[in-house]
C-alpha cells in the first residue's frame, strides 16, 4: 500500500520560490501564467494495516508544519 | 550558570555558542542529540545554529523530533531557560516552544552579513543589558529567516512585549521586521541573528556580549 502526501504553503503565506518561477515563465514568453505555488510530494510505502489516520498523524507531527503548510493525503 | 549546548548532525555554531557562554562565566556541557536527558542542574539550554539534518524536509523539523528535544521541552515547561539561535530558532518554532515559523527569505538568497538590530524590550534576562531602543550590530547567516505568524499571533507578541529584536533594515521579509521573540514566560528566546558571532575582540564586533553577560547575571545569583 502506498500513500502520497501533498504539502503546500497555505494561501496567504508568501511563496517566493513560486513567484520566482512565475517571473521566469513570463520572461520565457509564457504569458498566460497568473500565479505559481510550489509544494512538495512525499510518497510513503506502507506496511499492511497502516491507515490513513496514521498518515494524517505523520503529517501533523512531522511531514507538514501546519503553521504555514496544508496537506492532503491520497491512499492507493 | 550551567549551560548545555545541544549538538545535532549539521550544527556548526555549537562551539562558538559554548565559547560565548564560557566567556560569560558559564560551565558548559555539550549534549548529543541522541541523548534523551539533559545533565542535572542545567540552567540554560543553547540550541545552536547550523544545518541540523541537512535542513531536510524543513529547517529544524527533524531535529525538533530528536530524543533530546523532549527533554528540552520538559526543561522549558519547568521554567528553564532555552535560547535558540538561527537554526536553533527554527527548531524552537518546530517544537512549538515558540510561535510562528521561519520561511525562505523573501529575496530567495542566503544572506550572510552584519545587520542592525533594534532592541525592542529590555524586560527579559536576555536583553536587560541593553536599553529598549538601542541599535546593535549582529551578524546574520541564513536562507530561511523570514519570520511568519498569523496576524493574531503577531498582535499578541506585540501586546505582550515579546518581540526581543527587530531588524532596522529588514533583510528577509520577516513580518513586523521580527528578528527574535520571547516565550510567554520570557525565558525562551529564539533569534535568527548570531550574538555568539559578536562576542569576542577577535570578531567584527562585540555587541552580543551584553546578552551573555545579562544571562550570566540572572542565572548566577542562585
Amino acid at each position: 500500500m502506498k500513500a502520497r502526501v501533498h504539502v503546500m504553503l497555505k494561501n496567504g503565506v508568501l511563496d517566493p520560490q513560486g513567484e520566482a518561477v512565475r517571473h521566469a515563465l513570463g520572461a520565457m514568453g509564457f504569458a498566460g501564467v497568473q500565479g505559481v505555488r510550489q509544494g512538495k510530494v512525499i510518497e510513503l510505502d506502507l506496511a499492511e494495516g497502516t491507515t490513513e489516520a496514521d498518515v494524517t498523524s505523520m503529517c501533523e507531527k512531522l511531514l507538514a508544519n501546519t503553521v504555514i503548510e496544508s496537506y492532503t493525503v491520497e491512499m492507493s | 550558570m550551567r549551560a548545555a549546548v545541544i549538538v545535532f548532525p549539521g550544527s556548526n555554531c555549537d562551539r562558538d555558542l559554548a565559547v560565548a557562554f564560557e566567556q560569560a562565566g558559564a560551565d558548559v556541557t555539550m549534549v548529543w542529540h541522541k541523548d534523551s536527558t539533559l545533565p542535572d542542574g542545567i540552567d540554560i539550554v543553547g540550541i545552536p545554529g547550523g544545518f541540523s539534518y541537512g535542513d531536510y524536509l524543513r529547517c529544524g523539523a527533524i531535529a525538533a523530533n530528536s530524543p533530546i528535544c523532549k527533554s528540552v521541552a520538559d526543561h522549558a515547561a519547568r521554567g528553564g531557560y532555552v535560547m535558540g539561535i538561527c537554526n536553533g530558532f527554527q527548531i524552537l518554532t518546530e517544537t512549538g516552544l515558540l510561535p510562528g515559523a521561519l520561511l525562505r527569505n523573501a529575496g530567495l538568497k542566503y544572506i550572510c552579513k552584519t545587520v542592525g538590530l533594534k532592541v525592542e524590550t529590555s524586560a527579559s534576562d536576555y536583553t536587560n543589558g541593553y536599553n529598549a531602543g538601542d541599535v546593535i550590530d549582529i551578524p546574520i547567516a541564513h536562507h530561511d529567516g523570514n519570520y511568519f505568524a498569523d496576524a493574531e499571533t503577531i498582535a499578541r507578541l506585540k501586546g505582550e512585549d515579546r518581540i526581543a529584536f527587530t531588524y532596522t533594515d529588514n533583510p528577509n521579509g520577516a513580518q513586523a521586521d521580527i528578528a527574535g521573540i520571547l516565550s510567554d514566560n520570557r525565558r525562551v528566546l529564539g533569534m535568527m541573528p548570531h550574538p555568539e558571532r559578536a562576542a569576542d575582540a577577535g570578531h567584527c564586533g562585540t555587541d552580543g556580549v551584553a546578552l551573555f553577560r545579562a544571562l550570566a547575571g540572572a542565572l548566577t545569583t542562585a
